[in-house]
């Protein structure tokens, strides 16, 4: 039997997750997975637009890794989504001009669709435009419709990732940040964590936002620095209309690939992103703020027909897309030190991408470190999403009631998310090695919680049905970083009182 | 499969679909109450302070005792009734047949009823409903979901509370936290008067020495796990925040209080015509919604002041029922329309006969003293020294003024 190796990869986000997947395809690395937070998928893989990207908007000349990673992840994701269970739908998108000289601009997109082997992309205008989606608004003149664009819900991908991974026997340690790369005598001996040392003969920098300084720790890249570009969105309630059917987007600016107007994979219309470049130290600024509220508002009325009126507005929240000096992406693995693989600074599209970064990642460990990688027998390609009340006809969850009467008992009112879906959730988080079950980690794979009255009425209740599965009090349940409550109404009062007495 | 067939079904096992459903067996109509949670009772479970049953009971109660004898007399008629059942369709087949399909622990249920009483209550509008921006830490709750969070489940939210919007729910709130020696900093209301009533701004932040701070905003709330500070300004006229009057509150929780909004999702879904103006459906004098034999009562239909009222609706709704279930005439009467005219926020019924008369409940749209409520085409009006949006207008209005209105309008006015 071969040595085994041991890889350690930083952050359980949409790339650490793919890296691990892929990995554990190889019965001669023991992979570890280390994360900060409770859960996987807490950053930019979270709070993003949910687009895969079809490729033709990356510039071949001075994006060459981009485009070609990108259309191949976009193909990838068609199998993994399949293998994996992953909601997704294959919508298509449309890149929209509001002015005829726009059409120039699409031209290029033409252009690159063509020398990054992006198919099906043209150019449709008047009421082919309209015929193909009724919500544009009428003052549009034309669009690029790319086919291939689809729409996916990332966190679940992260979740269905690291799920699959951890079966095929990657090990999950989540509460645990990465202080530094530990290296001796210029090769990576593995990373000081918040738990201690934890030793690694290749250590995979997956780190999101922080990945810059981690990077520097390894002592390589001084130059390199991951700015926060904060992105808001919009969520309109399920009843608001209009729903989009393709992919709706404005013409991309330097900063963004534009504003996109779509139906996410739940059926809710969402409006964004808004584009701001935050100062290096705004890591943590994911604040929304009535100013992007309004752009993101106009952003609409100009693509759709018409827009729904605020008061259908259910959430609005904002993500941080890490970028790289010239949106470059930072994918190498280090002889010097020997060990030490970046795979950082991955702004959009680094969902559609992260399959094929994946590959990528283990074909360098060949390449670069000379692994011989060999392949499991037993690896389990597939994985099943959560059963959900919601896509069952009546005789389908009328036979599930009568196997589980957990699936009868309606916990989240708005989304129609049983209980059973509610233990099952939490089942799975335990099965992954996630220490602190949260509220958020539950809604998240439930979308329990996503509904008009955002949680109002089911917080509580899925907060006591963890605390009966983990014997945790209820009022030290965590919501989504801080706990439901200081304590119990009849505690609090005995200990006060005795305060009281004492003094 | 569970089949079964009613003449009534109510849905919503609280104050106002307990009274439907209880007033409906009465009256000799099979009859099934389904409520969606653990137990019947609905909010009043919640409430541990007095103002219950005034005007049916004509006692103080608190939430538990008044709603305690409401399942009390359901238990003793024998009321059928099934928790944890939640609705996930109605079907209407014809004018007086509705197949219900619901979620239940037992199985699915399929339910044919002659007739339906909606009183599934109200939604309470959250932190993103009312355009709250900033970081989303923890410890942001909605009034009712911070009540239940104490006094359902005995947990206290947390220690330094500041409340958003002066509804009643929030002003009880305040005071129910202080009780529990929690740090009542302040209750902002962006609006120049309080949104709750006179009692509840006396009892519940006076007597604590709570601020009430009239005509503010909470611009942003900031805490990066939990909150740690809001941003409070001042609005001018047009409701926007005056650039320099922010101040900032240090606490660990905020409290949305911003009222209500009836839970007209499966009416909707139904096809049942919306009051833009209540947000409940359009209702006449029966509490029929705009399809046959599908009654609306309770904070479903309007959001109520006091639970006698969406008491008095239940078995009002209950009784034409069965009158209706008998002889179903209302297509063949003339409907009269209720608008709205001056300081007239909505009323409720919005359609009436003139063949009888008509409870009605209205509120204003701001504070005004010494007006008329006026009903335009037929001369009828009533003195008020004092009327406020808190405070609900309630009404009997007799058939033989309603009948005066030649047209098929009625619009009712305030004026001076």
């Amino acid at each position: 039997m071969a040595v085994e190796t041991r890889v350690t990869i930083i952050g359980a986000g949409i790339i650490g997750a793919a890296i691990a997947r892929v990995l554990s395809r190889f019965e001669n690395l023991q992979v570890y997975v280390l994360e900060e937070n409770y859960d996987v998928g807490g950053g930019a893989s979270r709070a993003n637009s949910s687009v895969i990207h079809p490729g033709h908007e990356e510039d071949p000349d001075n994006q060459p890794l981009r485009a070609r990673l990108c259309v191949e992840g976009n193909a990838l994701w068609r199998k993994w989504c399949w293998e994996l269970d992953i909601p997704v739908k294959w919508a298509g998108e449309l890149m929209l001009f509001e002015r005829n000289e726009d059409e120039k601009e699409a031209e290029k997109y033409l252009e690159w669709a063509r020398r990054n082997n992006v198919p099906g992309v043209r150019i449709v205008r008047g009421e082919e435009l309209f015929e193909i989606d009724s919500s544009i608004s009428r003052n549009i003149k034309g669009g690029l419709h790319a086919p291939t664009a689809g729409l996916i819900s990332p966190f679940e991908a992260v979740v269905a990732l690291v799920e699959n991974a951890v079966e095929n026997g990657v090990r999950l340690l989540t509460e645990t940040r990465v202080k530094r790369i530990v290296t001796r005598n210029n090769n990576v001996v593995g990373v000081e964590t918040s738990r201690g040392l934890i030793e690694a003969d290749i250590v995979i920098n997956a780190a999101g936002l922080k990945a810059d300084e981690l990077s520097h720790s390894a002592g390589v890249e001084p130059w390199f620095r991951i700015k926060p570009r904060k992105g808001e969105y919009i969520i309109f309630d399920k009843d608001a209309e209009p729903k989009p059917t393709l992919i709706l987007h404005t013409m991309p600016t330097p900063l963004t690939k534009g504003v996109y107007a779509l139906t996410t994979i739940h059926g809710n219309l969402m409006i964004g992103p808004t584009a701001e470049d935050l100062p290096y130290e705004s890591k943590g600024d994911t604040s929304t703020s009535l100013k992007g509220l309004d752009q993101l508002v106009k952003e609409a009325s100009r693509m759709l027909h018409r827009t729904p009126p605020r008061s259908k507005i259910i959430k609005f929240f904002a993500g941080l897309r890490p970028e790289p000096p010239d949106g470059k992406w930072l994918i190498k693995a280090y002889s010097k030190p020997h060990g030490f693989v970046n795979v950082a600074g991955i702004r959009s599209p680094g969902l559609t991408a992260a399959p094929a970064i994946a590959n990528h990642v283990s074909s360098l460990l060949r390449e670069v470190y000379g692994l011989k990688l060999v392949e499991k027998k037993s690896w389990k390609p597939f994985r099943r999403r959560i059963t959900t009340v919601n896509e069952m006809d009546y005789n389908t969850l009328d036979k599930h009631i009568l196997e589980n009467p957990d699936y009868g008992e309606i916990i989240c009112f708005c989304n129609n998310v049983s209980k059973a879906e509610v233990l099952e959730a939490i089942g799975r988080m335990l099965a992954i090695g996630v220490k602190t079950i949260t509220f958020d980690g539950v809604k998240l794979r439930t979308t329990a919680g996503f509904g008009k009255c955002q949680a109002s009425r089911c917080r509580i209740r899925i907060a006591l049905l963890i605390s009966e599965a983990t014997g945790t009090p209820l009022h030290s349940i965590i919501v989504k970083k801080a706990s439901i409550g200081v304590g119990g109404v009849k505690t609090l009062w005995a200990e006060s009182k005795e305060d009281v007495e004492n003094d | 499969m569970i089949e079964q067939k009613y003449d009534v079904i109510v849905v919503g096992g609280g104050p106002a679909g307990l009274s439907a459903a209880i007033r409906a067996v009465e009256t000799g109509l099979k009859t099934l109450l389904l409520e969606n949670r653990e137990m019947l009772g609905g909010i009043p479970l919640q409430c541990v302070h007095t103002g219950f049953g005034i005007h049916c009971f004509k006692e103080d109660l608190t939430g538990g005792e008044f709603i305690t004898r409401l399942i009390d007399r359901a238990a003793e008629i024998g009321l059928e009734n099934m928790v944890k059942t939640h609705v996930l369709r109605v079907q209407v087949d014809s004018a007086s047949e509705k197949t219900v399909y619901a979620a239940s622990p037992r199985g699915l249920l399929k339910t044919k009823a002659k007739a339906m009483i909606y009183a599934v209550g109200a939604r309470e509008r959250h932190q993103y409903e009312v355009g709250l921006t900033g970081d989303r830490p923890d410890g942001v709750y909605t009034a009712g979901e911070a009540q239940a969070l104490m006094d359902i489940y005995g947990v206290l939210p947390g220690r330094r509370i500041v409340i958003l919007g002066s509804g009643d729910v929030g002003l009880i709130m305040a005071r129910r936290l202080a009780l529990e020696k929690a740090e009542v900093k302040a209750v902002v209301e962006v609006l120049p008067y309080p949104g709750g009533l006179t009692r509840n701004i006396v009892q519940c932040l006076n007597d604590f020495n709570i601020p009430l701070y009239l005509g503010h905003m909470v611009r942003e709330v900031r805490g990066s796990g939990r909150v740690e500070k809001v941003i409070v300004a001042r609005v001018d006229g047009d409701m926007k925040p005056v650039e320099g009057s922010e101040f900032e509150l240090e606490c660990d929780t905020l409290i949305v209080s911003a009222g209500l909004k009836p839970d007209v999702d499966i009416l909707e879904k139904m096809g049942v015509e919306i009051d833009p103006a209540t947000r409940g459906p359009v209702v006449n004098e029966f509490y029929e919604t705009s399809l046959p034999l599908v009654f609306a009562v309770g904070n479903a239909l309007v959001v109520n002041d006091l639970v006698d009222y969406g008491v008095e609706q239940g078995e009002a709704a209950a009784n034409y029922a069965s009158k209706l279930l008998e002889y179903y005439a209302t297509q063949r009467l003339k409907w009269r329309r209720v608008d709205r005219g001056r300081n007239v926020r909505f009323m409720v019924p919005q359609l009436v006969s003139g063949a009888m008369d008509v409870l009605f409940y209205g509120r204003v749209q701001h504070p005004e003293d010494n007006v008329r409520l006026l009903i335009r085409e037929t001369g009828f009006e009533k003195r008020f020294s004092k009327v406020k949006p808190a405070e609900m207008i309630r009404i009997r209005i007799p058939a033989e003024e309603l009948v005066k209105a030649k047209g098929e309008r009625l619009t009712f006015e305030v004026v001076g």
